[in-house]
């Protein structure tokens, strides 16, 4: 179960939002976290606290294929992603990279900005702990959610490379 | 038996079974393409512990970002890449000299109708011109295609748009899908493989094409093909070692998920205006807005015939006194030929200045960054908020027409009658 405190945005988050373009020269994930949704919400990086859980509306992500935006988000310690849709390179990049990402069309409206969020993963359940209310997702694929809790691809993989072919 | 769709066709071949929308398929790759962000493939291909490359030859690095080197920071993860290169004997790197990824693979012939080519970019989508199917991916999991060959990928549902009618001069291919984005909006074809076909599409240069494909990311689209033919042939041959020809059917005749119809003979101008792409209308409602800069160039509009409708708009007059005028040919190959044909003498003796072959500021990198409050219109393929520079800047996108025009304006302009 994932517990956390929610930030909330609407539809079309994209990722130069999320990351701008100007930091991309920038390898480094703690230095891309300092600069996380900068550009829609300069508070944001500041005051994420670790766990804490993006509630968004549509198309969350969509833009760039930059695996930095996904990065810089779980450096600043954002726990998971929730959004009615999530634009598909992103949605990718967040399993590759570890962060948890929910395609849950009713959990938008369930939220506002510092409700606390519970996610049951495998479940498919999304909770607001304030108000009770509960919504279904579907789960991820049984790989997806292996790569997921397994930290993402790059432990995925040196697992799969250590077995050999 | 019912005829594959194109989606269902390439992803059957490189699966080695018939699947269908919605299963999710390990497919191999036949191409893998990746800019500079090959230093943070190559640092997660160290990390899973790969040592080397699954088939080199399928492999094509190359330079656009930020070429040359706009900071020491570039330059040194550019060095790294250069290094690991040459160390795995790839007989495709192309360092900063070539131009934008989405122009070079296709001008060197990378690319193929029937492929299955992935890149680290999203405006991979751009091969579908030529009737591959390619899709944008993440740098880790271009790692892993480094490590294996292989992906895993859900077929798409399709959706085709059937574009008729005759443009009207000044119109162009970017008039067309920024119309169509703004009717299907910014998730308009999520996750969808989106077919370009109709008579409009049929008399489309390779170049007009390109830029269909290369939008169909700004609605969500996996994937944006065309149907190889005559002029695709035409365009390969000379370009792709050993190329016999194109194949008779590349899943024209299957029955998509849904279709649309676009009639594109009355259309006016489009401009999309801040800050998303789907925020589209006709030039004559942001007439007269002021600019700042106008940027003619990027892996949408930076090609030969782009250059040379601005250059046509443009001849023997003047940008306005109070605009930059940034133009960036898509490729060292396009800047020859538009030095050689006296477009970029033409463009530059209108107070145009051309900046080396790349992806200039578009994505907000170097080369023209917008000072806060500043207005700029572009030919690229992206408004979003900061995108070329300041957070409180305001992008329009739209045709090198409409940019040329409004350069030579100070303001938002109709090239229709400018």
């Amino acid at each position: 179960m994932l517990t956390g405190r929610v930030w909330r945005y609407g539809d079309h988050v994209n990722t130069d939002l999320i990351i701008p373009g100007r930091y991309l020269d920038d390898y480094n994930a703690a230095s891309l976290a300092a600069h996380a949704m900068e550009d829609i919400d300069p508070q944001f990086a500041g005051a994420v606290r670790a766990g804490d859980i993006i509630v968004a509306g549509r198309n969350f992500g969509c833009g760039s294929s930059r695996e930095q935006a996904p990065l810089a988000l779980k450096a600043a310690g954002v726990g998971a992603v929730i959004a009615s849709s999530v634009a598909r390179i992103f949605y990718r990049n967040c399993i590759n990279v570890g962060l948890p990402v929910i395609i849950c069309h009713d959990a938008a409206g369930m939220f506002a900005s510092g409700d606390i969020a519970e996610i049951d993963l495998s479940g498919g359940i999304v909770r607001n702990a304030g108000t009770g209310e509960c919504a279904r997702f579907d789960p991820l694929p049984g790989f997806l959610l292996e790569i997921l809790e397994g930290g993402g691809l790059v432990p995925f993989m040196k697992g799969r490379l250590a077995q050999g072919p | 038996m019912i005829p594959m769709t194109f989606a269902q066709r390439v992803l059957s071949r490189a699966s080695g079974r018939s699947v269908v929308a919605g299963d999710i398929v390990q497919a191999k790759v036949d191409l893998a393409m990746s800019h500079e962000n090959s230093a943070l493939v190559l640092r997660s291909f160290r990390e899973i512990g790969a040592e080397r490359i699954w088939d080199p030859s399928k492999v094509v690095i190359l330079f656009d970002h930020r070429i040359p080197a706009n900071t020491i920071k570039t330059a040194e993860s550019h060095r790294e890449v250069r290094g690991f290169a040459r160390g795995a004997e790839l007989p495709h790197f192309y360092d900063l000299g070539e131009g934008i990824c989405h122009q070079v693979l296709p001008e060197k012939g990378h690319v193929r109708p029937g492929m299955l080519i992935v890149g680290s970019d999203s405006h991979t989508t751009t091969y579908g011109a030529l009737g591959a199917f390619s899709t944008g991916i993440g740098a880790t999991e271009m790692a892993s295609v480094w490590a294996t060959g292989e992906i895993w990928l859900r077929v798409p549902e399709t959706l085709r748009i059937r574009i008729r009618g005759k443009l009207a001069p000044h119109l162009r291919s970017k008039d067309v899908i920024l119309s169509i984005i703004g009717q299907l909006g910014a998730d308009g074809a999520d996750y969808k493989c989106v077919e370009f076909t109709g008579d409009a599409v049929d008399r489309m240069s390779v170049a007009s094409r390109m830029v269909l494909s290369n939008m169909s990311i700004e609605m969500g689209a996996k994937a944006g093909v065309c149907f190889p033919d005559a002029t695709t042939d035409e365009w390969l041959t000379g370009r792709v070692p050993g190329w016999s020809g194109i194949d008779g059917d590349y899943g024209q005749n299957a029955a998509p998920d849904e279709q649309m119809d676009v009639e594109v003979s009355s259309l006016a101008p489009q401009v999309a205006c801040p800050h998303q792409v789907d925020n589209v209308c006709d030039v004559t409602e942001v007439e007269g807005t002021r600019i700042d800069q106008a940027v003619l160039g990027s892996c949408t509009n930076g090609r030969l015939e782009d250059l040379a409708a601005a250059e046509a708009v443009l001849r023997g007059r003047r940008v306005h006194r109070d605009v930059r005028f940034i133009v960036v040919p898509a490729s060292r190959e396009i800047y020859i030929e538009a030095a050689r044909s006296g477009i970029l003498a033409s463009l530059a003796s209108s107070g145009a200045v051309i900046v080396n072959p790349g992806c200039g500021p578009c994505l907000g990198g170097h080369q023209g960054l917008l000072a806060s409050g500043e207005r700029c219109i572009s030919t690229t393929n992206r408004n979003f908020k900061g995108r070329m520079g300041s957070p409180s800047t305001e992008v329009y996108l739209a045709s090198p027409d409409t940019v040329a025009a409004s350069a030579i304006r100070g303001e938002i302009a109709d090239p229709r009658r400018v």
